[in-house]
């Protein structure tokens, strides 16, 4: 294979449900040893997108490829090199810790002495060691995604597939999870990863797509992606009569203005001129912070929530 | 791993599982067959002494026990392919989990088919085993009925999965009970002789699967030979042919969506 050729390759991919098209003519790659990240609102096709990765959903049109190989004709020489960590876990429950990680690398078609020498690294990687013997109902949170985690990555996989990988976690146990992700993409594991935290999408990911609708929206490197669409500072002001700003002669020192709820939010090149002029108005409050991907995500995918996705 | 065994890994892992709750299982799959048979066949044989069938007298306590391991095989493969395997499938998303690794979802469901024959098996060989133990039947014909018992439950087995396939939650499983298994226990000859049902009903009933089975397994308890063994398992595979198809087609399209 030739280095240049991507890991994993999705073209014009199509899927439609009835007469809703939720996948819409999507093409991305995933190069060796990148994490990509795929963002956007509920409902607008990610984890379909995954599925078809994944061969568990048939595209309508479009082609994916890994490999060298392709989905879903060698779905299964394909997946027994990716990862998977669905959005839920499917843990056994009537299995310890060790014991999932034992039945799972069965599947893989293993021998017993390569899944003996897999289980206590995985184990130590995912900081369960001393939770060997547990069953998933006494764990944590936390503890369940590291385990489906190690789970994973029992066969070595050169391709990891994470679907909302740290939604549900408390801080702590995020920060664990992004860590070990560094680690795997340090490691040389490539990385596709949905989510919903912008923190995480910028932390851990070389590049993001940005989907709404099924469509591809925007796609790009954290940084760059926030510099061409938006301003580099963002004020926003709260309190009182936030609100009556936007008809004030302020909104001509920012670019753009935008509100939600009681907020106003300026985008900027220059804050300082309106900052300034915001100290006339001792009943509101200001924050001054730099344009971050949250934003990007609001100002292209809209501020309305999306209703039964 | 070789196309025709992937099963086999899905298959183990249910039986890692059950190896860890053998004594409770044990408990509900052999001991309510045998309260059956003990309060009915003691009790309601003394009353009833024996019963004809075929022109022949046969002690009612056999009879019933002919019959009722038949059921046996039947609950026992059903129950396993209905509430159990909707837990792995729906509830615990264990199917979800499989399939993530190199494991397609028609090697899933062979596997689970075949768990559930299995589980059946394993209770009637643990029936069979009291039975001799009690002295029920003395033939060594009762060799030849475990491996028909066998593929009794892969027919009810397969035939349940279909219901697995469509079922929303464990509710919709009372009316495969309700509406099919118990009005054929009473319509198959496991507490009665089908010689004593109205003609046209009888004509029916002669083909429901346990009736078939029933027509397989009873005459070896008698020391005798089926009459027409091709027949009812031939009539038996095309049930759990079909059964296969529909339930193999209501699952793809359950996790198509």
């Amino acid at each position: 294979m030739c280095m240049q050729a991507p890991l994993f390759e999705c073209q014009h991919l199509v899927k439609r449900y009835g007469n809703a098209t939720v996948v819409d003519d999507l093409s991305f790659q995933l190069q060796a040893g990148e994490c990509l990240g795929v963002i956007g609102p509920n409902g607008a096709g990610k984890t379909t997108t995954l599925r078809m990765c994944l061969g568990l959903s048939e595209p309508d049109a479009g082609s994916i490829q890994a490999f060298g190989l392709s989905m879903p004709r060698d779905a299964l020489a394909i997946k027994s090199r990716l990862g998977v960590v669905s959005q839920f876990d499917t843990l056994d429950p009537d299995f310890t810790c060790a014991e999932n990680l034992r039945v799972f690398g069965t599947y893989f078609g293993m021998s017993r002495s390569a899944i003996e020498a897999r289980v206590p690294e995985l184990l130590e990687f995912a900081a369960l060691t001393n939770k060997a013997d547990a069953k998933p109902g006494q764990l944590s949170g936390g503890m369940k995604r590291r385990l489906s985690l190690a789970r994973a990555l029992i066969n070595d996989p050169n391709i990891l597939l994470l679907d909302e990988p740290t939604t549900g976690l408390d801080p702590q146990a995020r920060h664990l999870m992004w860590e070990r992700l560094q680690q795997l993409l340090q490691q040389g594991k490539s990385i596709l990863l949905t989510t919903h935290f912008m923190d995480e999408a910028e932390r851990l990911c070389n590049r993001l797509l940005l989907l709404d609708h099924g469509k591809k929206i925007a796609e790009g490197t954290p940084r760059d992606l926030i510099s061409q669409h938006l301003e580099p500072d963002v004020v926003e002001v709260y309190g009182q009569d936030a609100l009556a700003l936007v008809n004030s002669p302020l909104v001509e020192l920012a670019q753009r203005t935008e509100t939600s709820g009681e907020t106003v939010f300026f985008y900027t090149a220059d804050a300082t001129p309106l900052l300034h002029a915001l100290n006339t108005y001792p009943g509101l409050r200001t924050l001054h912070r730099p344009a971050n991907l949250e934003d990007l995500f609001l100002k292209m995918t809209g501020r309305q929530i999306r209703e039964g996705a | 791993m070789r196309t025709h065994f992937r099963f086999w890994p899905v298959f183990r892992r249910n039986l890692l599982v059950w190896r860890k709750l053998v004594i409770p299982s044990l408990v509900a799959n052999i001991a309510e067959p045998l309260m059956w048979l003990v309060a009915f066949g003691y009790g309601m044989g003394a009353l009833i002494g024996e019963v004809t069938i075929n022109g022949v007298q046969v002690p009612y306590l056999l009879f019933l026990a002919s019959g009722s391991i038949c059921m046996s095989a039947m609950n026992a493969a059903t129950f396993e392919a209905l509430y159990s395997a909707f837990s792995r499938m729906h509830v615990q998303k264990t199917w979800d989990g499989i399939m993530n690794a190199p494991i397609r979802l028609e090697d899933v469901l062979l596997a689970e088919m075949l768990w559930a024959a299995f589980k059946s098996l394993f209770t009637i060989t643990a029936i069979l085993g009291v039975m001799m133990a009690l002295g029920i039947t003395q033939s060594w014909k009762i060799l030849l009925a475990w491996p028909s018992l066998l593929f009794i439950g892969i027919t009810f087995s397969c035939l349940a999965l279909i219901f697995n396939a469509l079922a929303k939650g464990y509710d919709f499983f009372t009316y495969y009970f309700t509406l099919f298994l118990t009005p054929m226990m009473f319509l198959s000859g496991v507490f009665f002789p089908s010689e004593e049902l109205p003609p046209w009903v009888r004509a029916i009933a002669e083909w429901l699967p346990l009736s078939q089975a029933i027509a397989l397994v009873r005459p070896l308890f008698l020391d005798q030979w089926p009459s027409q063994p091709l027949l009812h398992l031939g009539v038996l595979a095309l049930y759990a042919g079909v059964a296969w198809a529909i339930a193999l087609h209501f699952t793809r399209k359950r996790f198509k969506t």
